[in-house]
């Protein structure tokens, strides 16, 4: 940046907070409320009232409901599955996050293309489909959110192969609502919420599934025996 | 320094809303393309927003939220500044849209691009970014659906999410077959108008350029100030395509997308997806701060702009539209914008929000500006859908006050005073005439005995502007005595008997 | 109780039947209704086309009318939504620009004592069967400012179901404008008729004879409509219907 440009930006910020403020004459400025005292929060922390097997539930029907592919199995029986999705996929190849579970692919033959920093967009393109873990699933809105870990890779690995696998350990992962959701995870971290594979609305406001994400969303609830445990 | 807003090219020159909507209404494609869409919409937001049973809660937190970041809207400037420089993103200052055009022009070329993706950003069609961009040599492709069905018709936006409203689908195939191939790849072999092939093209035709994109530009639908978190809540993937795969990422984002805390997102998250989309959630969120080793973008640029949203925060009863968090449930809600369309607006916000926005970011010097504050019947549908609870009624008739009386204004960041708008002579005349006959029943009832005397005499056709009413509309007929000369003359209908 | 008829200007002027229809309903419910004969106009018209200064001594002149009454009763939705929501407002603003608090002052006591007809009837009169026979069939139009600003709910549809021999039937896109909107109507002539030639289209599609509403403003724009576009649906005011019995019935 040179000298110019930074005198510019200096006073331009001058410009706009002077701006800001003098707009503000009228407002009683720093009236001492605490921030969480201002707003009046009483909106629900979650809708309803469901069991921890309620809310797997819920969040299945609704992840179908946006027409993600879900499936439900007992963690022993997870690499079983993945095999085949991967099989009925006919994918030859699986981009593979450096931290995801070895056991879970234990029963695919697919070949393994690791998550690397110096991958090539082409190289991604070419992969078939890509499997994950994800960092918090939320039942009211259908959502599953990835955080970066090292279960769920960097982001672009989950948007650009067409089919996309991801598995939630439930009920461990699974919260019932946005704010929830939102207590979990960590802002600093580059964070990605998936509602149903990508979709549009641009043409006569009505939805249509699929145009630059995974086509295909694929998600495994998997579960701990002995599991549903009803309340 | 220009020291004057910048609005996109194509709005400029527009005539006034009730000029341009006479073709709209007078549009029979339009008119049901419009109709089709919206009231698909309408249902379907009315059945979101149904599920949450808080939903009048989260409305008002939404409300107060926003309320209280305006309120201290410098403090939050600076914090987020503070935080996103932190988190390793790089915070520019833009007074107006010519400098935010410099800033992003300069960024692009110092990376030595000559092209870029776009996430469909309101910020950037506000200040005519593209253009600015090809004026340096720099080609920008919009990505979203609609924004590339609006770029390759040489097009304007119409709406606020779905800026191709206006076109249905046999228009939006006819238009990819026939423009496609000028900007990369063709439309695809036997395209047919199926909203499944035309997405299927669209992903095709961008995928080339998401892959060796090098600098992605962006807006934001929400910034958070303690953490330096931005948001961009979006449905194709094409968000994420621009966020996540270049090397550079720019985002101009207007200084009213602030909230103060990570917490806040609960509200917004839950009430943005079901008032814009009628989703429960939008497919895909992106929420970043600053940069991430090894995974995304190695540079974060945040471009913060004002562009007359200071002048518009100095207005006590018009800075509610500073609350809008671009959902667009009003436009799909108004009659008027049903009817009228988008392009009547004359500027990328258009319907009701817009009516309320644009002769605030503006000013209202220009013919379509000083009308648009007039293109509502203030039937209220806009306030009820809103999920930030801006009273767009009460911000319209304040600005017809500004318009017909004019008076104290703040533009770009200095107080002026204005004076009533010319061409309201009349009708300032006849609100005069009217308040005094009102001001002395005495005359209001000689004035009611004329016309009932003269009724057979009336025409049924008026003329000059009374033309307007008579044009489509028959006048009552006025009766043989006004209720007041009945009520005298009869006592009071003898205890109300008869 | 004394309760006051603030019929408004447009009705005194043009549609005299739904004032006398008004006292006639009222009386029918042995409530004596007084017209103060210094009434004008509520200044709404005023007020929503950007003259809100000279729609203060208009406010000023209401209240003055009408501070002495126990209940304020009105046949428009709109006019009550007036006083109710838009003299508080008047108030502030002229507090905010440094005229102190003396509009507030004077309009308060007025404000929460005006009642749309409907309100009064079934909110304090307690009344949703009011004696009414009209037999025809009708549809309802609830207008915006009875619709979303006085929040009138169902008390219109419970009064209208209550009288004798009326078939009531749903309106497509009710709670559409008709497009009306005061100076609306002349200044986006062109889209105002639009939404009005849609609600007439919609009130037809019923099969009703008559379509009602709580407000004038409204049916003289629709009535114009219909009657431009040769339809065989009437406009009636509701107060015209409630006060119709089968010995005096409104046609």
């Amino acid at each position: 940046m040179n000298r110019v440009d930074r005198v510019d930006r200096v006073s331009s910020r001058e410009r706009v907070l002077g701006r800001v403020r003098r707009a503000l004459a009228d407002v009683p400025r720093d009236d001492g409320t605490p921030y969480e005292g201002a707003v009046a929060r009483a909106y629900v922390a979650e809708h309803g009232d469901r069991s921890v097997e309620q809310t797997v539930d819920l969040l299945a029907v609704n992840l179908a409901d946006y027409r993600a592919i879900v499936h439900r199995c007992a963690a022993a029986d997870l690499p079983a599955v993945v095999a085949g999705m991967v099989a009925a996929r006919g994918a030859k190849t699986l981009l593979v996050p450096s931290g995801l579970d070895p056991d879970w692919l234990s029963a695919t033959n697919a070949e393994r293309v690791p998550d690397r920093a110096d991958s090539s967009l082409t190289e991604l393109d070419r992969v078939d489909s890509v499997i994950t873990a994800c960092a918090v699933a939320i039942a009211e809105t259908g959502t599953i959110v990835l955080d970066g870990s090292l279960d769920q890779g960097r982001r672009r690995i989950t948007l650009v192969p067409d089919h996309h696998i991801c598995v939630v350990r439930v009920p461990d992962q699974v919260v019932s609502a946005v704010p929830q959701a939102l207590e979990r995870l960590d802002p600093t971290r580059p964070l990605t919420w998936i509602s149903g594979p990508s979709a549009t609305s641009d043409i006569e406001l009505d939805r249509v599934e699929g145009v630059h994400g995974p086509r295909s969303l694929e998600v495994v609830l998997t579960f701990n025996n002995p599991f549903p445990n009803p309340l | 320094m220009s020291g004057s807003r910048t609005s996109g090219s194509t709005f400029v020159g527009m005539p006034a809303f009730p000029e341009a909507a006479h073709n709209a209404v007078n549009n029979p494609t339009l008119r049901g393309n419009l109709r089709h869409a919206t009231h698909t919409i309408r249902a379907k937001r009315a059945d979101a927003v149904a599920e949450l049973s808080d939903w009048a809660e989260l409305r008002e937190a939404g409300k107060q939220i926003k309320d209280h970041t305006l309120r201290h809207l410098d403090r939050y400037l600076v914090e987020l500044e503070a935080s996103v420089t932190t988190a390793g993103g790089t915070v520019h200052w833009a007074a107006d849209g010519d400098e935010a055009n410099r800033i992003v022009a300069r960024l692009v070329q110092e990376t030595g691009e000559s092209e870029v993706v776009k996430v469909k950003s309101m910020a950037t069609q506000e200040i005519g970014l593209n253009e600015a961009l090809e004026a340096v040599g720099v080609r920008a492709y919009e990505t979203d659906l609609a924004e590339l069905i609006v770029q390759l018709g040489k097009d304007r936006p119409s709406h606020i999410l779905v800026p191709a409203i206006h076109r249905n689908r046999g228009e939006i195939r006819d238009i990819f077959r026939s423009e496609m191939g000028a900007w990369g790849r063709p439309a695809p072999e036997g395209l047919t108008d199926a909203p499944t092939e035309l997405a299927e093209a669209a992903r095709l035709h961008l995928r080339e350029k998401f892959l060796r994109a090098k600098v992605g530009i962006s807006g934001a639908n929400f910034m958070v100030a303690e953490t330096g978190t931005l948001v961009v809540v979006e449905s194709e993937g094409n968000g994420r395509m621009c966020l996540t795969l270049p090397e550079t990422l720019i985002s101009v984002v207007g200084i009213e997308k602030i909230v103060p805390t990570w917490r806040d997102l609960e509200v917004f998250l839950q009430t943005l997806p079901r008032s814009s989309t009628a989703e429960r959630m939008n497919p895909y969120t992106s929420m970043w701060t600053g940069t991430t080793d090894g995974d995304g973008p190695r540079a974060f640029h945040l471009v913060l702009l004002d562009n007359g949203r200071s002048d518009t925060l100095a207005d006590e009863v018009g800075r509610q539209a500073l609350r809008c968090i671009r959902c667009s449930a009003c436009l799909n809600v108004c009659p008027v914008y049903e009817r009228a369309g988008g392009h009547a607006y004359g500027s990328v916000y258009p319907g009701p929000i817009g009516a309320i926005l644009s002769p605030q970011l503006r000013g209202t010097g220009s013919a379509v500006d000083a009308s648009l504050p007039y293109a509502s019947s203030l039937c209220g549908a806009c306030y009820d859908v809103c999920p930030v609870a801006i009273d767009i009624p009460e911000v319209l008739v304040h600005l017809r006050e500004r318009v017909v009386q004019g008076g104290p204004v703040t533009r770009d960041g200095s107080k002026v005073v204005l004076r009533p708008a010319k061409g309201h002579g009349a009708e300032r005349v006849a609100m005069r005439a009217a308040r005094w006959a009102f001001s002395r029943p005495g005359a209001l009832r000689a004035g009611q005995r004329v016309a009932s005397r003269t009724r057979r005499l009336h025409p049924r056709s008026l003329p000059g502007p009374g033309r307007a009413w008579s044009a489509t509309r028959d006048l009552p007929p006025v009766p043989a005595e006004s209720f007041r000369d009945w009520w005298q003359r009869t006592k009071g209908g003898e205890g109300g008997a008869q | 109780m004394r309760v006051a008829l603030f019929l408004t200007c447009v009705n005194d002027t043009l549609y005299p039947d739904t004032g006398r229809a008004v006292v006639r309903l009222l009386a029918r419910l042995g409530v004596e209704v007084d017209f103060p004969m210094a009434q004008t106009c509520c200044g709404q018209a005023h007020y929503n086309t950007g003259y809100r200064h000279e729609a203060e001594p208009l406010a000023r002149r209401f209240a003055d009318v009408f501070r002495e009454y126990e209940a304020i009763v009105t046949p428009s939705a709109s006019c009550a939504a007036m006083v109710r929501e838009l003299y508080p407002r008047m108030g502030e603003r002229a507090r905010a620009e440094g005229r102190g608090g003396g509009l507030s002052a004077a309009l308060a006591p007025v404000i929460p004592k005006t009642y749309e007809l409907t309100e009064f009837l079934v909110d304090v009169l307690g009344v949703t069967d009011v004696g009414a026979s009209y037999p025809h069939t009708v549809t309802y139009h609830p207008t915006c400012h009875g619709l979303r600003v006085l929040g009138l709910g169902d008390r219109p549809r419970r009064l209208l179901q209550a009288v004798r021999g009326l078939e009531l039937v749903e309106l497509p896109g009710a709670e559409e404008c008709c497009g009306f909107g005061g100076t609306f109507a002349l200044k986006n002539a062109d889209v105002s008729a639009a939404m009005g030639a849609d609600k007439v289209h919609h009130a037809e599609s019923t099969g009703a004879e008559v379509l009602c509403a709580a407000d004038n403003s409204c049916l003289m724009h629709i009535g114009g409509t219909m009657t431009r576009l040769a339809t065989a649906v009437r406009p009636v005011h509701i107060a015209e219907i409630l006060a119709s019995t089968e010995e005096d019935p409104t046609v």
